[in-house]
């Protein structure tokens, strides 16, 4: 856990909180937090930043009847939200999107197997099983492709990726996954499309934290 | 909610540098206290409504989000640790997810929730330091020019969208970033050492 090299791209983080990332990509996002300390505390960073601007938000009165409304509810009976613990290579929201069942694979030839979490037109998350030493051939991706790493490794023509990296693929680079030796791999592959990043929060962030 | 396991705090360890939002959000998690719960409904609810609105939600709408999000601050009080964040941006962050989700009509993907079982006692020397972090973040955001302030509060407090703005601000996000880091470091030591124990 402590071995994680790549890391959410300063943009894509902000985007996240700011809740403009598609489902696909906040799966992701989601995924590599709950592995990884250093950017679960980028995260934190930016709801500061957040925390901040609320509270120096002019306050607007509000109705009289809802602190009374809030304060009947403290002790109405509730259904705590379920929440879905990582299972094995699987973090929590991965779990969570599998409904909590184990995933379900389907081949893809070559010992690949995949197991579609969503798909829609432009977007789409699953999670792939490569078997070692297996390439991925080239799977044709419009837009961003992020690649996370939850079990094994895999490197291409970029780098070697391992537990917990998270992969940045535009549709530009021509590349051709390998899991590595002596462990299948499991990753959680997203696409989208649509995605632009606009240039404005990792610009406004680049002197301070060094990227 | 279940009953708060961590060692409760000692007058002296000198939390008056502590913001008072803060503290009330630690009285409800520690002692379920509702006195402190109201303190916090009246200072963050018109907050939270100025904000709501300013992103273009309904009045009526704002209330809503209001509510759902004050319950959820009880509710998940147990969760608080004032090791890695204030009140203030904690109750911004459950705000957020609760906005999102109503707005989108699907659950966000949300982190796993870091589980420490039997919680340390607090370190006030760590809260205070964060307190004086994030309030350094809080000045340098007073600062910004006013089209600069205005570009951070549409990425943070905005309408759900992608935009095309641009600036370039001095915001010291490094330290508290750093300083967040270090109170996640100190409850592992702390962990571990309570299971090697």
């Amino acid at each position: 856990m402590t071995s994680i090299r790549h890391h959410i791209p300063e943009d894509i983080l902000a985007s996240y909180v700011s809740g403009s990332l598609s489902y696909a990509f906040s799966l992701i996002v989601a995924s590599h937090i709950s592995l990884c300390k250093d950017c679960r505390a980028r995260l934190e960073t930016h709801e500061a930043v957040g925390g901040g601007l609320l509270e120096a938000t002019k306050p607007a009165p509000v109705s009289a009847d809802l602190l009374d409304n809030v304060l009947g509810a403290l002790d109405a009976p509730f259904e705590a939200p379920r929440t879905f613990a990582r299972q094995g290579p699987l973090p929590g929201p991965v779990v969570e999107a599998l409904g909590g069942k184990p995933p379900v694979w389907r081949s893809l030839g070559m010992g690949i197997g995949q197991c579609v979490l969503q798909r829609s037109k432009n977007q789409s998350v699953r999670l792939l099983s490569i078997p070692p030493g297996q390439a991925v051939p080239d799977h044709g991706h419009r837009g961003l492709e992020l690649t996370l790493v939850l079990k094994g490794a895999f490197s291409d023509e970029t780098g070697h990726f391992g537990v917990g990296d998270l992969e940045v693929a535009d549709e530009h680079l021509e590349h051709t996954p390998m899991a590595l030796e002596g462990e299948t791999c499991i990753c959680l592959a997203a696409t989208d499309a649509r995605l632009k990043f606009n240039a404005f929060v990792p610009r406004m962030l680049q002197p301070v934290l060094g990227i | 909610m279940p009953a708060a396991r961590r060692s409760p705090l000692k007058p002296e360890t000198g939390l008056d540098a502590v913001s008072e939002q803060t503290l009330w959000l630690m009285a409800v998690r520690d002692r379920q206290d509702r006195q402190a719960f109201v303190n916090l409904f009246d200072y963050f609810a018109p907050r939270l409504k100025g904000m709501f609105i300013k992103s273009g939600l309904s009045a009526a709408r704002a209330e809503d989000i209001i509510q759902d999000t004050m319950l959820n601050v009880w509710r998940k009080a147990h969760l608080f640790d004032p090791h890695r964040a204030q009140a203030t941006s904690w109750i911004y962050r459950i705000a957020r997810n609760r906005h999102i989700d109503v707005l989108r009509r699907e659950n966000r993907p949300l982190p796993e929730e870091l589980k420490i079982e039997d919680q340390p006692a607090e370190d006030a020397s760590q809260i205070v330091a964060l307190e004086m972090e994030t309030e350094k973040l809080r000045s340098a955001l007073m600062r910004l020019r006013p089209e600069q302030r205005e570009l951070v509060e549409k990425a943070y407090l905005g309408e759900l969208s992608h935009s095309d703005i641009q600036a370039e601000t001095g915001l010291p996000l490094g330290t508290i970033k750093s300083r967040i880091r270090l109170g996640m470091e100190r409850l592992r030591h702390e962990m571990k050492a309570n299971t090697a124990s």
